[in-house]
């Protein structure tokens, strides 16, 4: 049946579809007529980005890398930014576009953000400075990560493996301790317990080799 | 630590040479065979000639201020600011398998925002027959369910991929709360929009997204949407908390807390996955080798040991011991957890508090006795499925170090002599 079980809300109007329905899809399904410059979006990331990212947005303090990183997915410390790691172009457009800047989102217009997301390209080195990105050119440019996921697959690498009756007794023959939280002391306590852990190292305490500090 | 208890505390000195043992065995004598009599029993105490508060002192209560530890807690280092954050559920200060809703942790991506019911609005749009949008009063007249589901962050226990960091089960395993909701199955809301539009629904999904500025949109295959999601107003009886997406959330029982939308404003209907930046950047599981899982939904079966723990040490002395704390799993019932108190050499098999209900939190109990031995606790959780919970070193063979989500992994707490437990590593 065409649903309508019990007749309650109302149909929503093409302006509200319109103001609420913005996603983008990976095909440039959503994206809106315009365009926007690497140029263009130089001025406009210095003026709303560059706080947080960072001139080139390559990130500031603590908030995040939107470029480099490229070729460290493998390494011990990957470096995941737009460059290096996001699949789809789609995906910048949509999330600057709905979702920053950070505090003010949903203030900058179709042209900016086509402006801000030809700079993000650029600072990732995958266009030329004098690029413009618009509606029309926008599945012309493939991120360099974009085969870089597969659908989880637990099912097939683990769940098998995993699924099967565990071992009750004489499990191991030794048992080590490897690693120890209070190593590192990253963990928010009150004084008395961070003064008690010291009193407990000074009476000799054995320690064991410190774990490496992962933030 | 952050524990508190009435009567005679053992000084520092004390607990930190072993001699809290002793301590505490004399504070126990006092109960059984005490030399003197105990004033709290021969002297009339305050609260047993004088009066308490009135009815009307407290509209709206609060724990008593004895409780004060049992709160959320934050980690500052951990992001970036303290809007689009995490903080912490006090598990281990719990008991029981309901999460109460004032320390049930929280995450953010731009802050808890304020919406009146009044504001409210949830559009469906898309691939159906006619696109609607309902007040938070219609809501309530669509026949409603009611279900115990834990909801569980992606990151949780995610810092302790590379060693032992955190020291607590509140910062190693708190990103999670179990309630009773209340609401209205999507399916129901879907189908008030008519599905023939979307043709075949097997290869349909949808799209939600919130009214807050981060919108949180995901995807989600339209074969969970048609099964058991919850468009829920209630949790424990009473409306949803501000921070936990009042007026309405979606609950979309045994997979990732990411998914369960916040403030939930539309559901669209779509024929592919949007790939929206909180399925692609984030939420997507790098393996060792570079490549990344996505779409990685559901959580594996889990357990951690509640107490004792870093943040809950024994303080009784030796004797009977409670070994307590949480199993659950997203694919289903949990049917059995194992405890070790050797790092894994020998298991006996904990008894749960009851049957283990689908995608929701289960209460474990090992009822003991300790003599002051060290031990290497560890919990193992079994659910329907036969699927056996890991230890961090399987997970990390198959997965490397960098996955950041999901991390499932067998727990450990070394508990000392004296009672103290630490965050460990085993071989």
């Amino acid at each position: 049946g065409a649903g309508m079980n019990f007749g309650l809300g109302r149909e929503a109007l093409p302006e509200e579809i319109a103001a609420w329905d913005v996603n983008i899809m990976p095909d440039g399904e959503g994206l809106p007529e315009g365009s926007g410059s690497v140029l263009d979006g130089e001025t406009l990331f210095s003026q709303n980005c560059a706080v947080c990212h960072g001139e080139f947005a390559e990130g500031a303090g603590n908030w995040p890398e939107l470029a480099g990183g490229e070729g460290t997915l493998a390494d011990e410390d990957p470096l995941k930014t737009v460059g290096s790691y996001w699949p789809y172009l789609s995906t910048v457009w949509d999330y600057v576009h709905r979702s920053m800047p950070y505090g003010a989102a949903q203030t900058l217009s179709d042209d900016e953000v086509y402006a801000i997301t030809a700079y993000i390209l650029y600072s990732n080195f995958l266009v030329e400075d004098d690029f413009v990105l618009s509606k029309d050119n926008f599945l012309e440019v493939e991120l360099p990560n974009e085969d870089g996921f597969i659908v989880d697959d637990r099912p097939e690498t683990e769940y098998p493996i995993w699924r099967t009756e565990p071992c009750m007794e004489n499990c191991k023959e030794e048992v080590e301790i490897t690693m120890r939280a209070t190593v590192l002391d990253v963990t928010p306590e009150d004084q008395a317990a961070r003064e008690a852990r010291e009193e407990m190292a000074e009476q000799g305490e054995a320690t064991e080799a410190p774990a490496e500090a992962e933030a | 630590m952050t524990t508190s208890f009435k009567g005679p505390k053992p000084s520092r000195r004390q607990f930190l040479s072993g001699a809290a043992a002793a301590g505490a065995g004399a504070v126990a004598a006092q109960a059984s065979g005490a030399a003197t009599p105990d004033p709290l029993i021969t002297e009339v105490q305050p609260w047993a000639t004088g009066l308490g508060e009135g009815v009307d002192a407290t509209p709206y209560g609060l724990p008593i201020k004895y409780e004060s530890h049992v709160v959320r807690r934050n980690v500052e280092w951990l992001t970036a600011d303290t809007i689009s954050s995490i903080n912490f559920t006090p598990i281990h200060a719990l008991d029981g398998t309901i999460t109460p809703q004032g320390c049930a942790f929280e995450r953010h991506h731009s802050g808890a925002i304020e919406l009146r019911k009044e504001d409210y609005r949830l559009m469906i749009n898309g691939l159906v027959d006619k696109p609607l949008i309902f007040t938070y009063a219609d809501l309530e007249r669509f026949p409603r369910e009611q279900h115990v589901y834990f909801c569980e962050c992606a990151a949780n226990t995610g810092m302790e991929w590379a060693g032992a960091q955190l020291n607590g089960a509140q910062f190693t395993h708190g990103m999670i709360h179990n309630m009773e909701y209340t609401g209205v199955p999507l399916r129901t809301l879907l189908q008030e929009a008519g599905l023939d539009a979307a043709g075949d629904l097997e290869d349909k999904w949808i799209y939600v997204e919130g009214h807050d500025a981060s919108s949180n949109g995901r995807s989600i295959p339209m074969s969970k949407a048609m099964d058991d999601c919850l468009v829920a107003f209630k949790a424990n009886g009473e409306a949803l908390r501000k921070e936990h997406g009042y007026p309405v959330r979606l609950v979309v029982p045994g997979w990732e807390g990411n998914m369960w939308v916040k403030w939930l404003r539309r559901v669209e209907v779509v024929d592919g996955p949007v790939e929206s930046r909180e399925e692609t950047s984030k939420y997507t599981d790098t393996l060792a080798n570079g490549i990344s899982r996505k779409w990685t939904w559901v959580m594996d079966a889990k357990s951690v040991i509640t107490s004792p723990s870093p943040q809950s040490p024994i303080q009784h002395g030796h004797g009977p011991l409670v070994i307590t704390g949480l199993a659950w799993s997203g694919h289903g019932a949990i049917t059995r957890v194992d405890v070790s108190k050797d790092g894994g050499k020998t298991w006996e098999t904990a008894r749960l508090a009851k049957p283990g209900e689908k995608m929701a939190l289960t209460r474990f109990y090992l009822d003991t006795t300790w003599n002051g031995e060290e031990m290497l606790l560890q919990a193992r959780a079994m659910d329907e499925t036969g699927y056996v919970q890991p230890t961090k070193e399987q997970l990390r063979e198959i997965r490397g170090e960098n996955s950041i989500y999901h991390n499932n992994c067998i727990q450990t707490w070394h508990v000392k002599p004296n009672g103290e437990a630490e965050n460990v590593e085993v071989s």
